[in-house]
């Protein structure tokens, strides 16, 4: 599907990528990690023919530079920040789709799931967008026709757990016909997301992993928590997550968490660990669940 | 040709919204509206009268300020884009570059000589409501004028916006080129290089090469060809040339200026990294 070969770039005597030889089958959705400067964003660019190289950028056999309209449309990409365009936001939903020969409406249907009112926006410019929001459109834009490889620059960066729940669920339903490849400067951003790992450092690749593909993207987790005393930086959070309280004096909390998002809630969660009397979470569709504290025995087994 | 038309309609509706077409657009009409209130139409100055002295003003006004202001707002729009991430994603997109290029160049061609044009039609229109004679040759000769002055100095913003990745580098370097252009007119630079007993063909030559020079003489020939209106150089152009001659020479040269630039300038970014 994708291959690199000796691909190589150098911005004056920097070499930022130095033989870089990749190759991406269809269905797989890579991780690509690395510190900043380390040519993620580089290597992007080459795959989007946007830059000049050495070696050689293939998509399915062809050249993103030398057959550029053919190739990136099947490439939908989501850059790491948004670009800071003054159109309005149904002039860059008609102006995407029409390149891509797609139906605007089916941009317009993905951005509602996300949770972008965009029969509110669709005049405003798109600069003026909230980051949340301009993030949701171009997800949208990029989901919304056939591509077969999806490029996500820190796609769910911006997101709120609600619009992410969501994304994971929209990724999953292309997992068997798209190849994705998820930049970011974390893993953990991205480890359930992904069944494979390329780590990059100063422009070569130090680790290619496969890695165990046992969350679902639209896995979920149903979660409840108990704390031990009212405290509303937690109880704030936990609204965040758009979870329940249901003692009424914030000392019991009930809802779901995104499957590829359980390691972003258990960072959040263990910012309050002192606070936390009990802790369950449950893959809603299995059997095993994860437990913390368990004075009352709720919960399952230890995962 | 689906992409170009798309690519113009983009760049038409993201510089319909800039502030730069604002001010743009006010200085244009501004000057036009000062004109009148000046009564300009009601002077005679150097033998022009009613009309044709306000638009010969106001020609000679659009040579002072559309250059620079075509060039640096091109180069600043272009680089300042491409610094802050627009082309990146644009181009992600499956345009092909030739209609990214040729396209970005129709639609603020459009946007750039839209507010001269209509400002001058304005100005006729007005006349025609209060019953000035109206110079239609001249006023076709002028539209045809400022329509290649626009085409030249886009043509050579895009190529400077080709070579120079930064907006600040750009920038500095569309001042140089308008600068350098405007040093080199007849009663300015030239002027001095032939008292300082430079070659006449020599001087002749830059006046001839240099977009700036050709537009004045262009404007100010055809209705008073003296000496001391035109300049030395551009004396001795028009008497080799003739009026006509000139005129032709005044419309073609700066369009194949403007479009060699914009072709130098499309390979270059063909050429190039895009973002």
């Amino acid at each position: 599907m994708i291959k690199f070969q000796n691909v190589a770039k150098t911005f004056r005597r920097a070499r930022v990528l130095d033989g870089i030889d990749l190759e991406i089958g269809l269905g797989e959705r890579v991780a690509l990690i690395g510190s900043n400067g380390a040519g993620k964003t580089t290597l992007i660019r080459c795959l989007l023919g946007e830059y000049n190289h050495a070696g050689l950028v293939t998509i399915e056999g062809r050249s993103p530079r030398a057959e550029r309209a053919a190739v990136l449309g099947m490439i939908g990409f989501v850059p790491q920040l948004p670009p800071p365009l003054k159109m309005p936001v149904g002039q860059l939903i008609d102006f995407a789709a029409s390149l891509c020969n797609s139906d605007p409406q089916r941009i317009f249907d993905l951005a509602r799931r996300l949770g972008l009112d965009v029969d509110g926006v669709v005049a405003r410019q798109f600069v003026r967008l909230s980051g949340g929001m301009k993030q949701k459109l171009l997800i949208a834009i990029a989901l919304g026709r056939d591509a077969q490889v999806l490029v996500l620059d820190e796609p769910a960066a911006n997101l709120d757990p609600a619009a992410r729940k969501i994304f994971f669920e929209l990724l999953a339903e292309r997992a068997a016909v798209a190849t994705m490849l998820i930049s970011s400067h974390r893993i953990d951003e991205v480890s359930t997301l992904v069944n494979r790992v390329i780590e990059l450092d100063m422009g070569k690749v130090v680790l290619d992993d496969r890695v165990a593909d046992d969350v679902a993207l639209a896995g979920r987790l149903d979660c409840r928590i108990v704390v031990k005393r009212t405290e509303p930086a937690f109880a704030k959070a936990m609204a965040s997550w758009h979870f329940t309280d249901h003692s009424g004096g914030g000392l019991e909390w009930s809802g779901a968490v995104a499957g590829p998002d359980r390691l972003r809630f258990m960072g959040m969660t263990s910012r309050y660990v002192a606070l936390i009397s009990d802790i369950s979470l449950k893959e809603a569709d299995a059997k095993v669940g994860v437990t913390e504290g368990n004075p009352r025995g709720t919960g399952g087994t230890a995962q | 040709m689906k992409q170009l038309w798309l690519t113009a309609k983009l760049d038409i509706v993201e510089s319909l919204r800039a502030r730069w077409f604002h001010i743009y657009t006010l200085v244009f009409g501004g000057i036009v509206a000062l004109l009148f209130l000046f009564g300009l139409t009601e002077s005679r100055v150097l033998g022009f009268i009613g009309l044709s002295r306000l638009l010969v003003t106001y020609i000679q006004l659009t040579m002072a300020i559309l250059p620079i202001f075509v060039l640096i707002t091109t180069v600043r729009s272009v680089a300042g884009d491409r610094e802050a991430g627009v082309f990146e994603y644009l181009l992600s997109l499956p345009v092909s570059l030739s209609a990214w290029f040729w396209g970005k160049i129709l639609g603020r061609y459009v946007v750039i000589f839209a507010p001269v044009f209509l400002a001058m039609l304005g100005a006729v229109l007005w006349a025609l409501a209060v019953g000035i004679e109206v110079p239609w040759g001249m006023f076709g000769y002028y539209t045809a004028l400022l329509a290649v002055m626009a085409a030249c100095f886009l043509g050579i913003g895009m190529l400077i916006s080709a070579v120079a990745r930064g907006t600040d580098v750009a920038q500095g370097a569309a001042f140089f080129v308008w600068l350098t252009l405007l040093l080199f007119l007849d009663l300015i630079l030239l002027g001095v290089m032939i008292q300082g007993r430079v070659a006449p063909e020599l001087a002749v030559t830059i006046a001839l090469a240099n977009p700036l020079q050709v537009f004045r003489t262009a404007a100010l020939a055809l209705f008073d060809p003296q000496l001391i209106v035109l300049g030395p150089s551009a004396y001795v152009i028009l008497d080799l040339f003739g009026v006509t001659g000139f005129k032709i020479f005044a419309l073609v040269y700066p369009a194949v200026l403007g479009l060699a630039a914009a072709t130098l300038g499309y390979h270059l970014f063909r050429r190039g990294d895009l973002p």
